[in-house]
């Protein structure tokens, strides 16, 4: 169904826009997006995947990390078009139809939040780290996680969350 | 937290890349990482009219050591190849330092040292790696290639000498002579500070004398230092006790520093001279014990 | 035989339940403000003041009205039109909605824009030219009092300084008395700077006002609903029941999301204006420059102390700087919240506290940041006065503590500053945090490490803290009473659902107000459904900050459940067919004393409230209770933390830490030992490397996460928490005490006090936190005190 405007907003200004094709967790999408649109708002705003949070305006707090083609990446330092021809996984993409993803559970077994905000993009970027290094030490946890600011947990239970869904994994893979 | 308006081309060869900051001169940017550029952009500090996303252009996320020893890092290599590089592990003991004390983890992810050496910030720690290690930058541009050592190449806070139309490719760090050994020190206050005060010492030595040293350092300046009087005092001698403490003295001498929130001058340069003295110990344990 | 429940395995009072939240934050199914979205909805941007102090000459917004996509600009002076302009303050000032006259710090808003998305709104805020005419700039208050200043508040009538108040309590001669009688006086002074609350998620609201219903709903980041919805009745001139404010989801709150501020006015006249939802959601920039800071104030401190060790009297002179408006949210009846909880740790027979207050041309507030109302500062000074005068007697820092302290069978005890303190077993505590960190061993390897030039530290901080602002006697906010309330509604299966008047910013009061219902009913914690934070269905409370939940909130929700288990206690006779007397009660069932097996479960009388009632009861099973806490809370804390400090750089490292605290029963252990570490590291954060500061000129250094520095993983110390010390609240329902807010009060003086402890013997009495790098250093080299306080030195 489409809807014709009587006045469309913004009328009279031609803005470009640009047109991509990406995945985002599996899902094959195509957009129009101004060049300078952020992933993350692509993300919030676009594809209405609220999971990815925006906490900071300089880079630091890592609440918006998402994985781009398997490696972590804060989307608010990416633009939208940078998507394009590259795969993105969400926090909405770690659980299957039926299963919690270990880390997802960890988390919860573990008290490894409070307020929630900062989260997704902790698991995330603990599950590129477990990815690589399926039995990581604690020092290995808390450099990986270096990039993700936590203002509630103190972070010594996010740590064990992390731990927690390794050995899950291994034991898993074994 | 939202860019201005921009045109944005993300070219597939590099001499499409090189054609469009031809076309528009001053008001285009490279963007390659982009973790430098984006957040001026975001703070509105930078305004440029087109964006050239070089991130398509094949091969050239490459970092190797050639045949002579040359290492070569490619535009499009991140800081995190370096990070995990053994290659770099086992050569280069300077720029293994300070790879992983860029930024933070998520932003080594896509961040360049390339990038990072054309936007000049004084608190990059990158350039102090390169200039101590005696390294260049080699640019394209519709003229044919040039390599500009990196002394030459940052002419002021985040200001290179870069044409318009032309785009930095490669950083080489040129071959050893003898073995390397070196380090990176950093003060910062947590992961992803910008160094208070950053130290690079790159040596070479053959057997117990010093045959190159190259001392650079961070954040003391309006742009990054080589402390030259400091690298030529350790040249052509072993290190000892002595030729460390005035090395650091000399280093120290070279810093300019200011006095802000982060400490006074007198401390920053106290740090330089701190910095260089446990690096070049480290070089040398035999002199670290005597100290 | 008895056919009780086990508590613990249905989820009562002591069972770590796993938090019912969890479930949608690791799904990424929040409902934060900013993940709201509603038909028609516009942007709202600020327009922020580049300089501290100027008079304003003129505003054109013509180019930003051009701009196609901006629906409205706001500025001052059209805002003054709906008398708007201004607003006033939690601490009975005005506040500027939109700067007229002048602008008073940097940050200040300015104007705003509301456009179809947040990027036009933006591209419209840079076009607003604004001409600013520079006016001199305060940034302490020693310039703020000093002769000539500029008086920042021009715009109150008889405001001729940039005095707000002058404050004090407690017995001026009788502290003078016990000065006199001192053999030695330890004096201490010293800054404790000022610091955000920063959580992660910023301040935000999307206000709807509905023309066709007359209803405005604002979506809120605030953790009080019922005072906003208040504060826009009185400000806005609004009828209170067409007034619907909701709290979603909040990313954090530490005491950030209670004022009201600037940019939800403008979100909620743009939205009347306009007749369609309005969303604002600030920057992290916007947050750290403008919105609620807390600290910024300044301690003389002395102690009369016996040649013995034991404190005679304390006095305290202190200078607060609150910005440019005083906004403070805090009881109305202190102007310096509850500063004067200092000392109630140690039992001292008199005290004088004064404090003066005076404006700054910086952002306004005071209190926030996990503080229970300038606690923080409270206990703060307690303990680094307490360090400087064992040091000054020659005593060793845990026994002069334990002599002083208010001894177990000292309860009920009253503080030279008149709060009561009702319990607590002070000794015990100190004892199991000595024993942790192995106090003597600790000392004999400092010692050790002194003979090779390495500094270790052994840092000892203790607090009282009081919790559960508070009776009706003495706590109100703007005149409404700091009681708290429960509805609980039991549905005729035996479920429930539970609202009360807090809310809850990631302290999981959904996991453990239903663990409390569960204490009382028997009902498992799974079959009730806690829900907070909308004020047409929540009953009246007033919010959660001051750690204030579990003691006024959460005996709340005991009291209502008690309620409710009085009329099952009549349904439960009637279908036993026995009077009253005749039923007992054990968790999830009545039964008859004389035949025990005779019974029925708690849901057989839910059933029976709705379909047997007894003749002549009102049917249901429902009830609502509002509490009138009859005291604070007072529980306690030893925070033992041992460093090494690196003379050569001035970086220290943390080697252990160890934490006693107190706090009563524990509803969800878990969660308990939760807050604790978060407390724990916003405590090292503010004693290692957080701090705002101002230049010359009043530009703000801190204000933003480049500069404003929160610890990640990597540089964040273990814990190891200790609970074996556990004093009940006398007068608590289920004897429960706060603790949301106990490490970040007692935390920080721990961190300084083993800085401090590794400098001894340098004769460095102080160094202002956050205790950088290149303070320690200048400390150790210089054998100086080092203070932290604005300006911020430079070279120019």
């Amino acid at each position: 169904m489409i809807i014709i405007e009587e006045e469309p907003a913004g009328s009279g200004v031609d803005i470009p826009v640009r047109r991509i094709t990406f995945t985002v967790n599996g899902v094959k999408k195509t957009a129009e997006v101004e060049p300078r649109l952020l992933l993350s708002h692509l993300i919030r705003r676009g594809l209405g995947l609220t999971g990815t949070h925006m906490g900071c305006d300089t880079t630091n707090c890592g609440a918006c990390t998402v994985l781009v083609d398997g490696r972590p990446a804060k989307s608010c330092t990416m633009l939208a078009v940078q998507a394009d021809g590259h795969e993105i996984g969400t926090v909405e993409g770690l659980a299957t139809a039926s299963e919690l993803h270990p880390l997802q559970e960890g988390f919860k077994e573990e008290h490894g939040l409070q307020c929630g905000f900062c989260t997704p993009g902790m698991m995330l970027a603990a599950k590129a780290l477990l990815d690589a290094n399926p039995d990581p030490t604690e020092d290995e946890v808390r450099w990986a996680l270096s990039g993700n600011l936590c203002r509630c947990t103190g972070y010594q239970n996010i740590v064990k969350s992390v731990l927690w869904a390794a050995a899950k994994l291994r034991s898993e893979g074994a | 937290m939202y860019p201005s308006r921009f045109r944005y081309e993300a070219p597939r060869s590099l001499a499409e890349a090189i054609g469009l900051l031809h076309d528009n001169g001053d008001d285009a940017k490279v963007l390659a990482g982009g973790q430098s550029l984006v957040p001026l952009m975001k703070l509105r500090f930078a305004s440029p009219g087109l964006i050239v996303d070089i991130n398509n252009l094949p091969g050239l996320d490459y970092h190797r050591t050639d045949p002579d020893g040359t290492l070569r890092i490619g535009a499009l290599c991140r800081h995190a190849y370096l990070e995990h590089s053994d290659l770099l592990k086992t050569t280069q003991p300077t720029m293994a330092a300070a790879a992983p004390l860029i930024a933070d983890p998520i932003v080594r992810n896509r961040g360049t040292l390339v990038g990072s050496l054309c936007h000049a910030d004084p608190q990059g720690d990158w350039a102090s790696v390169v200039l101590a290690l005696g390294g260049s930058v080699v640019a394209r541009g519709p003229g044919g290639m040039r390599a500009i050592p990196l002394g030459d190449f940052v002419t002021g806070p985040f200001q290179n000498v870069l044409a318009p139309d032309e785009i930095a490719v490669e950083a080489v760090i040129p071959a050893a002579q003898g073995t390397r050994a070196g380090g990176y020190l950093k003060l910062e206050r947590r992961v992803g500070d910008f160094a208070t005060v950053g130290v690079a010492v790159a040596l070479e030595m053959s057997g117990e004398t010093v045959t190159r040293a190259g001392i650079a350092l961070t954040g003391v300046g309006g742009s990054t230092i080589a402390a030259r009087a400091a690298g030529d005092a350790l040249t052509g001698r072993p290190l000892t006790a002595e030729s460390i403490g005035h090395a650091a003295d000399l280093a120290a001498e070279a810093a300019r520093p200011r006095t802000d929130h982060r400490g006074s001058a007198e401390y920053k340069r106290h740090m330089v001279r701190t910095f260089v003295t446990r690096l070049l110990r480290r070089a040398e344990p035999a002199a670290e014990r005597a100290a | 035989m008895s056919q009780a429940l086990d508590e613990i395995k249905i989820g009562g009072l002591g069972a770590s339940r796993k938090r019912v939240e969890d479930n949608r934050f690791i799904r990424g199914k929040g409902n934060y403000t900013d993940d709201i979205t509603l038909p028609g909805m516009l942007h709202m941007e600020i327009l922020r003041s580049p300089l501290a102090h100027a008079r304003i000459k003129s505003i054109d917004a013509s180019k930003a009205w051009a701009i196609p996509g901006v629906h409205l600009v706001l500025t001052g002076e059209m805002m003054a039109t709906s008398n708007l302009a201004w607003m006033p303050t939690l601490s009975y000032d005005t506040q500027a909605v939109l700067a007229t006259d002048k602008v008073r710090f940097q940050g200040q808003e300015v104007a705003c824009v509301i456009a179809d998305d947040p990027y036009i709104a933006k591209d419209a805020c840079e076009a607003i030219e604004v001409d600013y005419e520079p006016l001199p700039v305060i940034v302490n208050p020693e310039q703020a009092v000093a002769e000539g200043a500029p008086v920042i508040r021009d715009d109150k009538a008889g405001q001729e300084s940039n005095v707000i108040f002058d404050w004090e309590v407690g017995d001026a001669a009788g502290t003078d008395r016990a000065f006199e009688q001192a053999d030695v006086i330890s004096r201490l002074k010293l800054h404790y700077p000022r610091s955000h609350p920063s959580p992660i998620e910023c301040c935000g609201s999307i206000a709807d006002f509905n023309r066709a219903t007359s209803k405005l709903t604002v979506y809120m980041t605030t953790q009080a609903p019922h005072i906003i919805r208040a504060a826009v009745a009185l400000v806005a001139e609004l009828p209170e029941h067409m007034i619907r404010i909701i709290s979603p989801d909040i990313g954090g709150g530490f005491g950030n999301k209670v004022p009201v501020y600037p940019g939800y006015v403008c979100s909620i006249l743009a939205s009347i204006l306009l007749e369609r939802p309005v969303k604002w959601i600030e920057d992290k920039s916007g947050n750290l420059i403008s919105t609620g800071f807390a600290r910024d104030i300044y301690l003389d401190g002395e102690m009369a102390l016996r040649r013995d060790g034991k404190i005679l009297g304390v006095r305290m002179r202190c200078d607060s700087d609150h910005g440019a408006f005083f906004s403070d949210a805090q009881p109305s009846k202190f102007k310096i919240g509850l500063l004067h909880s200092a000392f109630a740790s140690y039992d001292i027979p008199v005290a004088h506290l004064t404090d003066r207050g005076t404006y700054s041309n910086k952002a306004p507030g005071g209190v926030a940041y996990r503080c229970s109302f300038r606690v923080t500062e409270a206990m703060f000074f307690q303990e680094r006065m307490m360090q400087a005068a064992a040091d000054d007697l020659g005593m060793d820092q845990a026994e002069f503590r334990r002599m002083n302290f208010v001894r177990d069978d000292q309860f009920p005890h009253r503080t030279p500053f008149g709060f009561l303190t009702d319990s607590g077993q002070y000794g015990k505590c100190l004892d199991v945090g000595l024993k942790a960190v192995d106090y003597e061993g600790f000392r004999r390897e400092q010692a050790e490490a002194r003979k090779n030039g390495r500094l270790l530290g052994i840092g000892i901080s203790t607090m009282t803290e009081p919790l559960g602002a508070g009776n009706s006697r003495e706590y109100d906010i703007l005149g409404i009473k700091m009681f708290d309330s429960a509805e609980l509604k039991v549905h005729m299966t035996g479920k429930a659902i539970v609202r009360t008047g807090a809310r809850g910013q990631g302290q999981g009061h959904e996991t453990t107000w239903a663990q409390i219902v569960s204490h009382e009913l028997g009902i498992p914690a799974e079959d009730v459904v806690v829900e907070e934070g909308d004020t047409d269905t929540a009953p009246f409370g007033m919010g959660t900050y001051a750690s204030r939940s579990t003691p006024v909130a959460g005996a709340a929700v005991a009291m209502v459940s008690r309620k409710i288990r009085a009329k099952a206690r009549k349904l439960a006779a009637h279908l036993l067919e026995v009077s009253e007397e005749d039923v007992e009660w054990e968790l999830g069932r009545f039964y008859v004393r004389s035949a025990p097996d005779r019974g029925v479960t708690i849901q057989e009388c839910a059933m029976a409230a709705y379909s047997n009632m007894p003749d002549g009861m009102e049917p249901g099973l429902e009830n609502t209770a509002y509490y009138d806490p009859p005291n604070l809370t007072w529980p306690f804390a030893v925070y033992i933390v041992t460093v090494e400090v690196d003379p050569e750089t001035g970086v220290w490292d943390v080697l252990k830490l160890v934490a006693v605290d107190d706090c009563g029963v524990r509803i969800n252990p878990m969660i308990v030992e939760g807050q604790i570490m978060g407390g724990l590291t916003e405590a090292y954060a503010m004693a290692n490397m957080q701090f705002i500061t101002f230049d010359a000129d009043g530009n703000c250094v801190g204000s933003n996460y480049m500069d404003y520095l929160l610890p990640t993983a990597w540089e964040t110390p273990g814990f190891e928490l200790h609970s074996e010390v556990v004093t009940p609240c006398p007068h608590h329902p289920i004897g429960a005490k706060g603790i949301g807010e106990c490490a970040a009060v007692g935390g920080p003086a721990a961190y300084v006090n083993a800085v401090m402890d590794a400098l001894s013997g340098t004769g460095v009495r102080n160094i202002d936190m956050p205790l950088l790098p290149d303070r320690v250093w200048e400390a150790i080299t210089y054998h100086r005190d080092v203070s932290g306080a604005p300006p911020v030195r430079s070279d120019d």
